[in-house]
């Protein structure tokens, strides 16, 4: 049983959900601590993150890059718009591959769930046709968060 | 092959997943489809139209009526694609649980597993 839910809301919403048996306070900080987001923010295995720049306040810039150590890689920037440790983060984001992507705005919420947290990732696109390429560009670049449930579609 | 944008494209309509959901269940025509929905065949042909241009569907010709059902290739595409986004996801995810792991302090590691 997977502990990840994917699910697509309205015309430009992304909603992921998933759950840590580990305290808000931990979740909050591997989300913004770049020592640990280069440990686990990784997609496919043999993927790594050589660069990892993540300003953890209002207004901080987020460049991740990554490498599939044959050459191979891309890179997302974006910034911090709202910190509430440790519950909640809103930061924007765009993958460069090698052109910018629309803005994807997310708000990440860290509810504590029994003795562990619940993860709440709310993606807001700029509209359909942004989270319609989001979706279906993700085969080529694997890390990208892109999501749908089709559990009951299909 | 199976254009993935055309595929999501053609996802994002509510009616058209609707008529998906109706299609795993088995072939039907048209009419048969436009009841149910409360719609003009019209209306459902375009529908149709756009998930066979997808490679969701596919129709044949039974006399007048053209029954539909559901492409294995496009919807096994699809499906496949979301299996592997699942999937890096879930490596991520897996990874930062190890992570967590260590990061707690020992007594509440301790608490945790009693």
């Amino acid at each position: 049983m997977s502990k990840l839910t994917l699910k697509i809301e309205g015309e430009r919403y992304v909603v992921v959900t998933r759950r840590f048996a580990a305290p808000p306070a931990l979740v909050y900080r591997a989300h913004v601590d770049p020592v640990v987001i280069q440990k686990w923010m990784l997609g496919p295995a043999g993927w790594s993150m050589p660069v990892c720049i993540c300003e953890a306040k209002p207004k901080g810039r987020i460049r991740y890059e990554w490498s599939n150590g044959q050459g191979g890689g891309f890179f997302l920037t974006g910034e911090f718009l709202e910190l509430v440790p440790p519950r909640r983060i809103v930061h924007v984001e765009r993958m460069h591959l090698p052109d910018a992507t629309p803005d994807n705005r997310i708000e990440t919420r860290f509810e504590p769930d029994g003795e562990g947290t619940l993860m709440t990732m709310r993606m807001t696109l700029p509209d359909l046709e942004t989270r319609t390429r989001m979706l279906s560009t993700g085969m080529e670049h694997g890390m990208e968060a892109s999501y749908v449930r089709l559990e009951g579609i299909l | 092959m199976i254009d993935l944008s055309d595929a999501f494209a053609a996802l994002s309509d509510p009616t058209r997943r609707a008529i998906l959901a109706r299609l795993a269940l088995g072939e039907v025509t048209v009419k048969e489809l436009a009841e149910p929905f409360d719609m003009s065949q019209p209306a459902i042909s375009k529908h149709l139209k756009v998930l066979e241009g997808a490679g969701l569907i596919a129709r044949r010709i039974d006399g007048s009526s053209r029954p539909c059902r559901l492409a294995k290739e496009g919807v096994e595409a699809v499906d496949q694609w979301l299996a592997m986004m699942r999937k890096a996801l879930d490596a991520n995810f897996e990874r930062l649980d190890v992570l967590l792991a260590e990061m707690q302090p020992q007594s509440a590691k301790r608490r945790r597993r009693p």
